[in-house]
């Protein structure tokens, strides 16, 4: 078990593996903080959009704050309030959300050899703030050599920060809307999605779980009611893909 | 209003602090698993593909439920985001497109 080596002789292994060794310092977390500013500016624009669809999907703006400064993954907290229902569907919410999230899997594993050479407050700390951009910024910084191990941390709260504040101003703003589809609002969250998958097409390999996802869900969602045509869409989409895979 | 705002229903936070939980155990589980544990390639690669499909399932009824207006603001959207890769700006297309086009067709 890792844990229970000393952590001179992990540090020791880590360093074997051609990894620069890293520290955490106050100037590290400033360092991200400051670099992660600009990011954190533009998915708070995101964070409004999520604030409108929480209020829109029923909850109020303590709810919708509290959803993004404990869930922290922008995405899976928006699937989850389009799903929202009364009463909540949590069976549906809570794999969906987790499905959604399946990707910080490897995301995090990516992370080992830098942080795995922390101590484990830190390390796991941190990772409780990573995202998509954070943790794109942060990994191209220790791959280029950076021994900042504080950088995740840095820039994950300035994130985390804009996050909260610009999901309390979308919904309550989102109070003030009225009817939204007098204004196209209504397809706000098919907009956000499409934007999301034009980011997640990797050229002709997606083809083939993208047609299986989309087949099963259209499939489900004619025969199934309620939301359960994405999970079945996804998972068709990754069956597809390991079935498919070739070494 | 005031008050309305600030609720906190306690099912419906505990329903958050789930997704929290989960969401939690994929970032931190991946950290923790690759010192224990190799995927195989081939879980990998679907693990990799899962955002995508999760996309495409959510997406396509709401698109195949929809008519001319949705779908063309959806292509508006589509061009949008690859060329400008900004979440704003394709947004903005995809609501005033549909809009738009909801009046005139």
């Amino acid at each position: 078990m890792a844990e229970a080596e000393p952590a001179a002789e992990r540090r020791e292994r880590d360093a074997d593996d051609d990894v620069q060794s890293v520290e955490f310092t106050a100037a590290g977390f400033r360092e991200g903080f400051v670099t992660g500013f600009p990011v954190a500016v533009g998915v708070a624009g995101y964070g409004v959009v999520f604030g409108v669809v929480a209020r829109r999907a029923g909850l109020s703006v303590a709810e919708a704050a509290v959803m993004s400064a404990t869930v922290v993954a922008g995405a899976a907290q928006l699937v989850a309030v389009e799903l929202w229902a009364d009463p909540i569907p949590v069976v549906a919410v809570v794999s969906t959300t987790l499905l959604v999230n399946l990707r910080y899997v490897l995301m995090g594993a990516a992370l080992r050899p830098w942080l795995g050479q922390l101590d484990p407050l830190e390390a796991y700390g941190s990772v409780f703030f990573f995202a998509d951009e954070n943790w794109a910024l942060s990994i191209g910084a220790l791959r280029s050599g950076s021994r900042n191990g504080a950088f995740l941390f840095g820039s994950g709260v300035v994130l985390w920060l804009l996050w909260i504040a610009s999901t309390a101003v979308g919904a309550t703003a989102g109070d003030l809307v009225g009817d939204p589809a007098t204004y196209g609002l209504d397809f706000v969250a098919t907009a956000l999605f499409l934007t999301l998958a034009a980011g997640f097409w990797g050229g002709k390999e997606s083809l083939r779980p993208w047609v299986a996802a989309a087949a099963a869900a259209l499939a489900t969602n004619a025969v199934v009611p309620g939301e359960w045509y994405i999970l079945v869409g996804a998972l068709a989409g990754a069956a597809a893909e390991v079935v498919t895979y070739e070494d | 209003m005031r008050i309305e705002a600030l609720r906190l229903d306690p099912a419906v936070v505990g329903v958050i602090l789930a997704m929290a939980a989960v969401t939690y155990a994929a970032k931190a589980g991946g950290f923790w698993l690759l010192g224990h544990v190799d995927l195989s390639e081939r879980a990998e690669a679907g693990i990799d593909v899962l955002p995508g499909a999760v996309v495409v399932a959510f997406v396509t009824p709401a698109l195949a439920d929809g008519g001319l207006p949705e779908w063309v603001a959806a292509a508006a959207t589509l061009a949008v985001a690859r060329k400008t890769g900004n979440l704003l700006v394709s947004l903005a297309v995809g609501v005033g497109v549909v809009a738009a086009a909801r009046s005139v067709l």
